[in-house]
């Protein structure tokens, strides 16, 4: 069943991609990245090592909206490590749109103190390089991203990610398709962050913090390999 | 820049023995934290791997099991494990399932061992057996009350006035109103020398005696002191605390107690000495049992047993002096009834000694008891001819008792029933052959005899029964073997678990009965051990003092008993009184949801002593005596 969200997008050869970008990129930050990127689809998750991250931004359309914050953690199948974990605020370069202030519990005065992403770029890529990008609900993380260094560096990024959303829709999907769940009125459970965590028995995490959401989903995805997966489960089954 | 993990130091912060932590320790434990996802059922660690790490639990649950793979404890949100192996060699002691779907939060051993050395609460809490945190917790508790903390010593406010034997009373007296003392202390006029050895005390003298014994009788001014004194000295040795004063007094009924150090005196502890220790105290409530003329007003006055009973919680007394005085009461009652049955009945035809059985006998009774009792006949006794008196007597007594809120004994072990009446050589007899003879099953039923103590009558004979029965006990290896069988009975629970006890074999039940799955199991063990030293003494505490002097327990482990039973009696006791004082019938049913944390911690530690005393008993009487 995997198989069918790996082709669902992005290119069934992660490897010739990003050879061809690593080929194309100019930036010295972007060659380090995609020089150590994971490209194997071989890879047993056991020995991947991964890196769990969540932008909080100022709105949920990449084009006009702005990360405001960064949290990532490092973590592997049976890890997940604290002492490597990361967080930033990040100085938007346009206004901050009232409601999203309330959500991320972040100010405008708070912001203007922080600096702009392109101060902790070299240190985010290299927080990311080597490892497995894992992120619930992929199109924010990536395509802010992209759409941020494309504004500051004027070339783009493009990367696999784990996306425990989509592995979780997919859970969901297989559990209500069929006459007999259908008949048996099993719907699609929701695949939010908090309401998948409390299928697993995962505490329920305070949301909208970069950081504590990178935690929550490095956990999440802990728990949807121990219930559906297993460390020989390769990287080319789930990877999107 | 450093990111916060607000999550975590949130959630960890609330759990010993990380809330005691300053915040910058508490910071610096959360960065090195690694969280670990478990599904249910999935093994955490094994039993004999290396362990370099602390473990909590975030959120699920956990068992961790003996090497045996008996069921050892577990373990809910907040609770650590992993400790014994770091200290053990990294090597795990103890593995662990998940139970349920476990998130947990792992503290790297760098980080222990730093937060083991820098902060002594961290350290305590992590490092400290079962045993010796409960230690901490019953002195923790026991600090606070000066009954238990004083030394009877700090009462004195004078050195003991000593007179000669052959002094007039005429004399003595003269000195009393001039001193002013309300007792003198004779010494044997027939003693040598000038310094005062053991025993060289003949006598005590005290006002009333001038005035009873002098006075009412017409006896001369010039009658010598040593002829009017009394010679049934009650002492109490210099290292005696207050509150053992104050049970001694009590349960003698006297008003003056000399304090000796080694057989020397330093001084007379009077009644008026004590009331400012305990002002509304048990003392008052056993001079007025013996002042009520009839039944009835024995009746009403005992609805104050159980104000008496909540007071003395309430000043921090400790169990054993809560049990003392809940015994000393219920004898004033069976004292006091007696006399009125004989006063009644007229003078026993033969005389005869009123027995206690268990809990009162072990001066370990509270609240929620019924009556155990049986009597001593003389060996002169004749059914036919004495019969119906001592039938009236008994009746009258027990009658009366349960009137008192001391009801009937289901088990018809009462003195009312003629079964448990018996002639001294009967008596002996009786005991030879449970003694001889033993049957798990008789002995079973017949062990609350081997707790018993005399309150009325020839108390001599209660003496040299139980002086009979330590004599045959010990070294008798069938008899001990047998009641060592039966003291594994009652197994003491593994602990809590959210709102359930836990049982051994992992059920789990809403409440536990904690006499008779806590202290009754104790003093059953400490019983089979006293009875194997040869001791006499009947209370648990004084059993086990006798059984460590005799050094039969492995090194520590009396120590560790007192305190289970100190802090199982206590649980039992403050919950007694706190449904007391809701005027709901007091039980000794507990339910987990009504403990507090301290109370579930350290019982869980107290159950595990139990735990290891059963199998050390099982383990000196197995292999063969065991029939």
């Amino acid at each position: 069943m995997f198989k069918r969200l790996l082709t669902q997008e992005g290119p069934e050869d992660w490897a010739g991609r990003i050879a061809r970008e690593l080929a194309e990129a100019r930036d010295e930050r972007l060659r380090n990245f995609y020089g150590a990127a994971l490209v194997d689809p071989d890879l047993p998750l056991e020995q991947v090592p991964l890196v769990a991250l969540d932008f909080e931004t100022t709105g949920l359309d990449p084009r006009v909206d702005e990360i405001v914050s960064i949290g990532l953690v490092p973590f592997s199948l049976t890890a997940i490590s604290c002492r490597g974990a990361r967080y930033w605020l990040v100085n938007p370069r346009g206004e901050l749109a009232e409601e999203s202030v309330l959500i991320h519990g972040i100010t405008h005065a708070d912001l203007r103190r922080a600096p702009d992403l392109r101060k902790i770029l070299e240190e985010l890529l290299a927080a990311l390089a080597g490892r497995m990008v894992v992120v619930h609900y992929r199109r924010m993380e990536r395509l802010f991203l992209n759409k941020a260094l494309l504004s500051y560096l004027h070339e783009g990024i493009t990367f696999p990610v784990i996306d425990t959303m989509a592995i979780e829709s997919t859970i969901q999907r297989r559990r209500s398709s069929g006459l007999a769940n259908r008949l048996r009125g099993r719907r699609p459970l929701s695949v939010r962050l908090a309401a998948s965590r409390s299928r697993y028995g995962l505490p329920f995490y305070q949301p909208h913090h970069a950081l504590t959401d990178a935690l929550a989903t490095a956990e999440l995805f802990q728990a949807q390999v121990a219930h559906h997966f297993s460390g020989q489960t390769t990287l080319g089954q789930l990877w999107l | 820049m450093e990111a916060e993990l607000i999550e975590i130091v949130g959630f960890v912060s609330q759990f010993p023995p990380f809330d005691s932590l300053p915040e910058e320790a508490l910071e610096e434990a959360v960065q090195q934290v690694e969280i670990s996802y478990h599904r249910a059922g999935s093994i955490i660690l094994n039993y004999g791997d290396p362990i370099h790490h602390l473990y909590m639990i975030r959120s699920g649950a956990v068992e961790v099991f003996r090497r045996n793979g008996n069921l050892y404890n577990r373990l809910d949100e907040g609770d650590l494990f992993g400790q014994y192996g770091l200290l053990m060699n990294n090597t795990i002691r103890f593995p662990a399932k998940a139970m349920k779907d476990t998130l947990l939060y792992s503290l790297p051993e760098r980080v222990f061992s730093q937060f083991c050395e820098r902060y002594e609460s961290f350290s305590d809490f992590v490092e400290l057996e079962g045993s010796s945190r409960l230690r901490q917790a019953v002195t923790t508790i026991s600090a606070v009350s000066d009954l238990i903390t004083s030394k009877v010593t700090t009462l004195l406010t004078r050195e003991a006035f000593l007179v000669p034997g052959d002094i007039s009373i005429q004399e003595v007296a003269r000195i009393m109103s001039a001193e002013p003392l309300s007792a003198v202390l004779v010494i044997d006029s027939r003693g040598e020398g000038e310094t005062l050895e053991e025993g060289a005390i003949a006598g005590i003298l005290t006002d009333r005696d001038l005035c009873t014994r002098v006075v009412a009788c017409g006896l001369p001014g010039s009658t010598p002191a040593e002829e009017v004194m009394s010679t049934e000295l009650v002492s109490l040795d210099h290292n005696a605390y207050v509150y053992e004063a104050m049970l001694t007094m009590l349960r003698c009924n006297i008003q003056h107690l000399p304090v000796l150090r080694k057989g020397v005196p330093l001084g007379v502890v009077e009644i008026s000495d004590l009331v400012r220790y305990e002002s509304q105290n048990s003392l008052l409530l056993v001079n007025s049992i013996f002042q009520q003329p009839s039944v009835s007003e024995l009746i009403s006055l005992s609805q104050q047993v159980k104000d008496c009973f909540v007071r003395l919680v309430h000043e921090d007394a400790n169990s054993h002096m809560i049990g003392s005085a809940m015994a000393v009461i219920g004898r004033s009652f069976i004292q006091r009834l007696a006399e009125l049955a004989e006063e009644f009945l007229g003078e026993p035809p033969v005389p005869y000694c009123f027995l206690t059985l268990g809990s009162m006998a072990r001066d370990e009774q509270l609240v929620v008891t019924d009556q155990d009792n049986a009597l001593i006949l003389d060996n002169d006794y004749d059914p036919k001819e004495h019969g119906q008196y001592f039938l009236e007597l008994t009746t009258f007594i027990c009658d009366g008792l349960a009137a008192c809120g001391y009801p009937h004994c289901s088990g018809e072990i009462m003195a009312s029933n003629e079964e448990w009446r018996k002639t001294r050589r009967q008596w002996e007899a009786c005991f030879s052959d449970w003694l001889d003879n033993p049957q798990p099953q008789a002995l079973l039923h017949s062990s609350i005899f081997f707790d018993l103590d005399g309150v009325w009558g020839r108390l001599k004979w209660a003496e040299q029964l139980n002086r009979f029965i330590a004599r045959r006990a010990r070294e008798n290896g069938r008899f001990l073997a047998c009641l060592a069988r039966n003291a594994l009975n009652r197994k003491p629970p593994l602990g809590f678990f959210k709102d359930f006890v836990m049982e051994k074999d992992g059920r789990q039940r809403g409440s536990m009965n904690l006499k008779r799955r806590g202290t009754a199991p104790l003093a059953d063990i400490i019983r089979v051990h006293a009875l194997a030293v040869g001791s006499c003494a009947q209370n648990s505490f004084e059993r086990l003092e006798e059984v460590i002097d005799a050094g039969i327990l492995p090194q520590g482990r009396g120590a560790d008993l007192r305190d289970a039973m100190e802090f199982i009696s206590m649980v039992r006791i403050r919950h007694q009184a706190l449904d007391l004082q809701e005027g709901v019938e007091a039980d000794n049913n507990i339910e987990p949801e009504n403990l507090s944390d301290f109370e579930r911690r350290h019982l869980k530690d107290a159950f595990q002593i139990v735990s290891n005393a059963q199998n050390f008993l099982k383990f000196c009487y197995q292999g063969g005596r065991l029939s």
